[in-house]
Formats: structure tokens, C-alpha cells, sequence
């Protein structure tokens, strides 16, 4: 152990994000919990402890049950759809192919838009409107001879409609991530396997695709965290309807609209709870593996 | 014999290949042909049956009603980002200073501790954050200025940025030589003189990340800036998200707005692309 002298100023140098980090995102975490396990359903009252008496309470809402249906659609839709167009891209060009870098510019520049203007275009383009009111891609499947949707305002299928949009943002940063990943493993560990008798196939399933395991898991942990907590795009395409709620959508109501401290509070710390039951081990398993190296 | 067909099946993988991401290129661009075609029509055209096509007239009428209506949201989202993301600049590059090269005891936990920081689901803390800047309104009797106003907004997006910054820099000091440091050590220099003379001045790439990413960042948020800011404050994305939500908002002028917001980290991403592509492989890639 070096002496204190060495190491105290850059602990001091830290000190004051330490404060911040304490305050704004453990305390406030706490705080947080707190406030939901009281029964300040109102601005005024001082809330008393009820334990997790909302936490249960809330599963009598037929709304949360839709909010939460919606999440796993959603999540489910987003996260697969992502991961599967992201992987192909990736593995389309990981050989290298001419224009590359164009190709890869237009899979990414979706990144460099706001949720709020992708919801607004989306929006258009899955208006449900059918026939002579029909717009954007209804309008363009009529042309086509193909079947129009009711899209996002479908009652079964409107949060997998609603996941095209997200689809759409995120599937070059998968593509970004997995080219990294293919274009990490070694050339020899390639050629290796062929000279043991694998074909090109073989080479792919028995040393690309393990090697891309680590790659796989940050893409899944990156899209689920932003799919548990989806918000933007929810409320530009359309608003604070109920046919596509979410948990994190109806917070923002509780809060708002019902003046539900407490109720706001319950749901994000479920939202909060939904997140931190992946993202904690991965951060434990990612930080160990960095020490191992 | 084997080899021509080899050959062959390999020239027709490389079209099919071709095929499917020029393809792809066209599913990914239905959206920008949308917002520029629709912006440029004047509302004679807005007939659904003329959805896709390119206007028969070409005007900038709802650009100038969009410019009215979003600047003073572009403006109060330039006083968000460009400050936001320096000060998020400066916490990052003295942490990940420290965390790389200068480590104390328990360094690695409380960089793991930094780190679920990044992860959070913001709803988490949002309802004690708009109390919290509630009561420094009152107690500084500054009314309009921590909630309802951009310097809370410019607050929380700092604080919540210090993960993903010191992750960045972080990252980018490991790969300083030890014996830099250590040379300087022996010179005689301090931490801050060390920070100073050495290592600031070979930070230009990991600054560049850190401000591209956090402006994009801020420019595009949303949650944070409907819970804590106001009419008189409201950024861009939120102006937007109003004009698109209004029914009587005609679409010329929605994808106008929606360009419009955009352009900023549009033009980022075009001219730094390599940067902005670097922040973002560092949320995944650690070490």
C-alpha cells in the first residue's frame, strides 16, 4: 500500500463528483423508493408509511397491466429486431465491400436524431388511416397491392408496430458494434480452423460467432435498458394514449395529471428494479473480467 | 472445374450481398425522403393521395412558420448543450485522470458505483430531482432559475454525464504510458501539475468524443427536460414535440420542425463522424 500522501490529492480531486454521484443518483434512488413507500397520493399531505403496500396496490390497475404487457411487447420486438437487422448488416460487411463507409453512415446517422423528430416522422408513416385516407406506408402498400395496418392504434400488435421506429434508430448502432466484434478476431484464429478442415460456414460457427458472445451481451444490455425506460418516442408518436402505455408513460401521468407522488414513485421503482436485475451483474461480470486482463 | 464454380457461387454471394444492403439503404432513407419531400409542399398538396410524391410547387412556407415557431427552443437547446457539455468535459477528464493514473484505495468499486450511474433509468430519481430543484429555487429566492429553468436543466444533465465521461476518458488515459507520468513525477511535479504539462495536452481525441457525445446527448433528451423546464425554457425537443402534437399543425410544418431540431446533430455526425462513432462504441466496449 502506497502512503496516503500519494494517493489523498487525487481522492480529493474526485471528491466532488463522488458528492454529486452520492446525492444525485443513490440518495435520490433512495429518496425515491421512499416517497413510494409512503401514501402521499396527493401535493399536500406528508405521507405515511405504508410499506410496500403500493407496490401491490398497483397490480389492481387494469392500466399498469396494459402498461406492463406493452414494456414486454415492445422490449421483446425492439431488442430481437435490433439485434437480428444489426447482425445482419455487420455480417454483410465485415468482409469489406465497396462504399463501405457510406453503407455504414446511412445504417448509423438515425443515432444523430432526437426520439421526438423519429416519432414524428414514424407517426406519418404509420398513420392507420386506410384507403382514400390513407397516408404513409398504408399508402404506399394500397400502390402496392399489399394489406394496409392499423399499425400502432392495432389492439394485439400496436407495440410492435411501435418498435419499427426504434427498430430503425438503433439497428446501426448493433451493426457498429458487431462489425467491431468481427473485425476483432485475429485473422489466424480464421485461418487456423480452416487449415483443421473447417469450410467457411464452419469457420463462422466455431470460432466468429463465440468470439462474438461479449459483443452480443453489451448490444442486448444497451438495447433492454433503453427499452425498459422507452419514453420519447412513446409520446411523439402518440401521446398519453392508453392503447400505448407504458410504465414509463404512466408515470409521467401520475405525476402530472393525477398528482400521485407516491403512485409516480411506485412505478419508477419498478421501472428502476426492471433495469438494475440485468445491469448489475453485467457491470460486476464486466469490471471483474477487465481486472482479470 | 470446382474452382470456376466456387468462384461463380462467390461472385453471386457478393451480389445477393450488395442486393440486400443497397435494399436496406432504401427501407433506411423512406424516412428522410418523408420529411424533406413532405416540408417542401405547400398545403394545396397535402392531399393524402399525393402522399409520396415529390411536390408539384416547391416552397419554404412551413419552413418559416417551423423557424418561427421552434427558434426560441433551438436557442434555449444552445444554451443547454454547449455548456452542459463542457462542464461534463471538464468532471470527466479530471476523473478518469485520477481513476487512471493517480488511484487511491477502493478506486475500481467506486468506478463500478460511477458507472450504474450510466444505466439508470431516469424516472428513478426525477420526482426527488424536480424537489430537490424546487427548494433551490426558494431557498435562493432565484424563482425560474433551478426548476422551470435551463441552469437545473444544465445540473442534472452534468451530474448524470459524469459516468459516461469519466468512462471515456477513463479509458482513453489508460492507454497513457505509466513512465510519462512517473517522469514527471520525478521531475518534482504535483498531480495538478502533472494533469497540467502532460496529460491535457494529449487529450484533444478523448475531449472531442466527450463533447460530441454529450451535446447529442442533451440536444436530443426529452424526459428530463419535460420534467424540469417550462414554457419560457422549454428546449427544442419539447417545442417540437408540442407543434407535431397539435392537431392543427399541418405536416409540412411537423417534418419541417422535425428537420429543423435535427439539423445541429445532423451536422455533427456528417464532419465528426469518427468521434461521434468512438463515444459510442465506449458505452459498450470498456477497456
Amino acid at each position: 500500500m502506497r502512503r496516503a500522501r500519494t494517493w489523498l490529492p487525487g481522492l480529493l480531486l474526485v471528491t466532488p463528483s463522488i458528492i454529486l454521484i452520492a446525492v444525485f443518483v443513490y440518495g435520490m434512488l433512495g429518496w425515491n423508493f421512499r416517497l413510494a413507500m409512503t401514501d402521499k397520493h396527493d401535493e399536500v399531505s406528508e405521507g405515511e408509511f405504508v410499506g410496500l403496500q403500493n407496490f401491490i396496490d398497483i397490480w389492481d390497475q387494469p392500466r399498469w397491466h396494459l402498461s406492463v404487457q406493452h414494456a414486454i411487447v415492445f422490449t421483446v420486438v425492439f431488442v430481437l429486431g435490433a439485434l437480428v437487422l444489426g447482425w445482419l448488416l455487420a455480417f454483410l460487411m465485415e468482409k469489406g465491400i465497396r462504399g463501405e463507409g457510406t453503407f455504414r453512415a446511412i445504417y448509423l446517422f438515425p443515432m444523430a436524431i432526437s426520439f421526438v423528430a423519429t416519432g414524428i416522422v414514424w407517426r406519418w408513416l404509420m398513420n392507420s388511416g386506410t384507403d382514400e385516407r390513407a397516408v404513409g406506408l398504408n399508402r404506399l402498400f394500397d400502390t402496392l397491392g399489399l394489406p394496409q395496418w392499423q399499425w400502432f392504434r392495432d389492439p394485439d400488435w400496436g407495440m410492435a408496430a411501435m418498435a419499427l421506429p426504434a427498430v430503425w434508430q438503433m439497428s446501426g448502432y448493433v451493426m457498429a458494434l458487431f462489425l467491431a466484434g468481427f473485425r476483432g478476431v485475429p485473422e489466424e484464429l480464421r485461418e487456423a480452423a480452416r487449415v483443421d478442415g473447417c469450410n467457411e460456414w464452419g469457420v463462422y460457427r466455431h470460432v466468429v460467432l463465440p468470439l462474438l458472445r461479449p459483443v452480443t451481451l453489451s448490444a442486448l444490455i444497451i438495447l433492454g435498458h433503453i427499452s425498459l425506460k422507452v419514453f420519447d418516442l412513446i409520446v411523439a408518436v402518440s401521446g398519453k394514449q392508453i392503447i400505448t402505455d407504458v410504465p414509463a408513460v404512466f408515470m409521467w401521468v401520475a405525476v402530472f395529471d393525477s398528482h400521485d407522488p407516491a403512485k409516480g414513485a411506485t412505478i419508477a421503482s419498478y421501472i428502476v428494479l426492471s433495469v438494475a436485475i440485468f445491469v448489475i451483474p453485467y457491470l460486476i461480470w464486466s469490471v471483474r473480467k477487465e481486472r482479470r486482463q | 472445374m470446382t474452382a470456376v464454380s466456387a468462384g461463380r457461387r462467390s461472385t453471386v454471394f457478393a451480389w445477393t450481398r450488395f442486393g440486400v444492403l443497397i435494399a436496406f439503404v432504401v427501407v433506411f432513407l423512406i424516412p428522410i425522403y418523408v420529411l424533406l419531400v413532405t416540408s417542401f409542399k405547400p398545403l394545396t398538396e397535402a392531399d393524402p393521395s399525393q402522399a409520396w410524391n415529390l411536390p408539384q410547387t416547391w416552397t419554404t412556407e412551413a419552413w418559416q412558420v417551423a423557424w418561427e415557431k421552434l427558434a426560441p427552443g433551438l436557442w434555449n437547446s444552445v444554451l443547454l448543450a454547449v455548456p452542459g457539455s463542457l462542464l461534463s468535459c471538464a468532471l470527466g477528464s479530471m476523473n478518469g485522470y485520477v481513476l487512471s493514473k493517480w488511484r487511491f484505495p477502493g478506486a475500481d468499486l467506486l468506478f463500478t458505483l460511477f458507472l450504474f450511474g450510466m444505466f439508470i433509468p431516469y424516472q428513478g430519481v426525477m420526482i426527488p430531482l424536480v424537489q430537490l430543484l424546487v427548494g433551490l429555487n426558494d431557498l435562493t429566492g432565484l424563482q425560474g432559475v433551478f426548476y422551470g429553468g435551463i441552469p437545473g436543466l444544465v445540473l442534472a444533465h452534468v451530474v448524470y454525464g459524469i459516468p459516461i465521461a469519466t468512462l471515456i476518458f477513463r479509458n482513453y488515459y489508460v492507454t497513457i504510458p505509466d513512465e510519462l507520468i512517473e517522469a514527471s513525477r520525478v521531475d518534482g511535479a504535483g498531480m495538478l501539475r502533472t494533469y497540467w504539462s502532460v496529460v491535457l495536452p494529449v487529450s484533444a481525441p478523448a475531449i472531442a468524443v466527450v463533447i460530441i457525445w454529450q451535446f447529442t446527448s442533451l440536444w436530443n433528451d426529452f424526459l428530463f427536460a419535460v420534467f424540469l423546464t417550462g414554457p419560457t425554457s422549454w428546449p427544442a425537443t419539447v417545442m417540437l414535440n408540442n407543434i407535431a402534437g397539435a392537431q392543427a399543425t399541418p405536416y409540412s410544418q411537423q417534418m419541417a420542425a422535425a428537420i429543423l431540431s435535427s439539423i445541429p446533430t445532423m451536422l455533427i455526425y456528417i464532419l465528426l463522424g469518427r468521434f461521434f462513432m468512438r463515444g459510442l462504441m465506449a458505452g459498450a466496449l470498456k477497456g
